[in-house]
């Protein structure tokens, strides 16, 4: 049997706004709903486990690295952090944390820099052994994570030099290089690239003043290219790997990366 | 009779619908990074006007003490607000709509006769296509200004490997300022708006869901 088409009526103009107004408005509300949904999933997503990492929101780390990934293509050795004449460092240099700088029976004539090489090689260093390199000057501007800056005037050793001086070269070709504090209770991981940056500092003097303590008697890193949670006061040993060494504030959910 | 007239385009309703809550994270997730280190303040010949912010707002929005979180956040949906942005410029471009949308040589003028007209110190409005005057001058200067929030935030975020956007910006310190600014930028732009748009009524605010309004014409349907 032939079906019999009937001509359908045009709609009317009042069926014509009530429909559009239908398939706009319920999508809209669809739409509105479940991106209302996914930031309800996103708020609530778990915590990542414990780890090298810490204290973020699973996805939300999981954007941090791929960020990383993204931006660590910027970086160059040829872009330097912009330096200022000595007379523009400020004189009252802030001071904000002093982790890992608590230990109570530490004793600045003891101290040496324990460096342990990808191959197993150690090295005992006294801050003399670390003076006797060339010095590098650099006054540029501090920034922290929290969202101030300070331009400051730090003394030291390149980090470069250094590696140079006590034929670090094959265990800097690893990833990452670890720094910590004697008592082990401020830790850092920092990148190879970043590590070795041309302005990257072992810094033992401040504003031409041994480093105090507050700011990391005796050696300091100095890093430009990071924030400065990752300028690590009072280094107490160095080592290199190819996996993330522990980062304390990566731990409390910050990016591992941190870099400027 | 009434006639359907086209109005917004998908797209721009699409991006203005998805710019909306993007950009209400981003603002939330900044006032969390901005709270470490709060300190701007509106202050004349020594007298604080205003403090940003007062404590009060802070545990209002349970600020305080959430950086790192702020920062996750900050990064990862900077990410769709700069792509999302993106797509309505160009769009926008490409489409000729800027036509409608861009200041012209009367613009200026004219808005500030809309503006009369708004505070109802005068009664009639210069002859306006989609959007009027004061209209042109707001909707593209917002879309500078989210180029701008993009520019100082790259400044402020990679300062070393982008040293020519903090050049640009005026140096690190002031993309930080520029960036806070246009961000109290957004929210007075808001606010505004959202009374614009009560004020305008429902067959305004319904062609930026479904795109078209609703025309009563006698002589027959209008041009688009």
């Amino acid at each position: 049997m032939k079906k019999i088409k009937r001509p359908r009526a045009p709609l009317t103009i009042e069926q014509k706004i009530a429909r559009r107004n239908l398939i706009s408005f319920g999508t809209f509300f669809v739409l509105g709903g479940a991106a209302f949904g996914g930031w309800k999933w996103l708020l609530n997503s778990p915590k990542e486990e414990a780890g090298i990492t810490g204290g973020a929101h699973k996805p939300l780390r999981r954007a941090l690295n791929k960020t990383e990934l993204f931006f660590r293509q910027l970086f160059s050795d040829n872009h330097l952090v912009r330096t200022y004449p000595k007379s523009r460092a400020a004189q009252r240099v802030r001071e904000n944390s002093h982790i890992g700088m608590r230990d109570p029976g530490f004793k600045p004539e003891d101290w040496r820099l324990l460096v342990t090489g990808a191959d197993g090689r150690q090295l005992r260093l006294t801050i003399d052994d670390i003076k006797a390199l060339p010095r590098t000057e650099i006054v540029y501007d501090f920034k922290c994570v929290e969202g101030w800056d300070q331009i400051q005037h730090w003394a030291g050793v390149r980090m470069v030099d250094f590696i140079r001086h006590f034929q670090l070269e094959e265990s800097a070709k690893k990833k990452y290089m670890g720094l910590e504090t004697p008592d082990g209770k401020y830790y850092v991981g920092v990148d190879r690239e970043s590590a070795l940056h041309p302005q990257t500092i072992l810094a033992y003097e401040m504003n031409d003043r041994p480093l105090s303590d507050g700011h990391g008697a005796p050696l300091r890193l100095i890093i430009p290219v990071k924030y400065g949670i990752k300028n690590l006061k009072r280094i107490g040993t160095m080592t290199f790997s190819d996996e993330r060494p522990r980062d304390y504030w990566a731990e409390q959910g910050y990016d591992y990366y941190s870099g400027l | 009779m009434k006639f359907i007239k086209e109005k917004h385009p998908l797209v721009m309703r699409w991006t203005h619908w998805v710019n909306f809550p993007i950009l209400a994270i981003m603002i939330w997730s900044g006032l969390l990074i901005y709270w470490a280190n709060d300190v701007y303040t509106v202050t004349i010949f020594g007298h604080t006007f205003v403090r940003f912010f007062p404590e009060w707002f802070y545990k209002a929005l349970h600020i305080p003490s959430r950086l790192a979180e702020g920062m996750a956040f900050h990064f990862l949906f900077m990410w769709f607000f700069a792509l999302n942005g993106l797509f309505y410029v160009l769009y926008t471009i490409l489409s000729g709509e800027w036509r409608l949308l861009v200041p012209n040589r009367r613009s200026f003028k004219e808005a500030w006769l809309v503006l009369l007209h708004d505070l109802h110190i005068r009664k009639t409005v210069p002859p306006q296509k989609k959007y009027n005057a004061a209209q042109r001058i707001a909707y593209t200067a917002i879309i500078f200004m989210g180029f701008g929030s993009l520019v100082t935030g790259l400044a402020i975020y990679k300062p070393v490997q982008l040293y020519w956007l903090v050049w640009l910006c005026g140096g690190y310190s002031f993309a930080r300022i520029l960036h806070f600014i246009l961000t109290i930028g957004y929210v007075l732009f808001f606010i505004i708006h959202v009374v614009q748009v009560i004020l305008a009524g429902w067959n305004n605010f319904r062609s930026v869901i479904s795109g078209f309004e609703v025309v009563e014409s006698e002589k027959g349907a209008p041009e688009k």
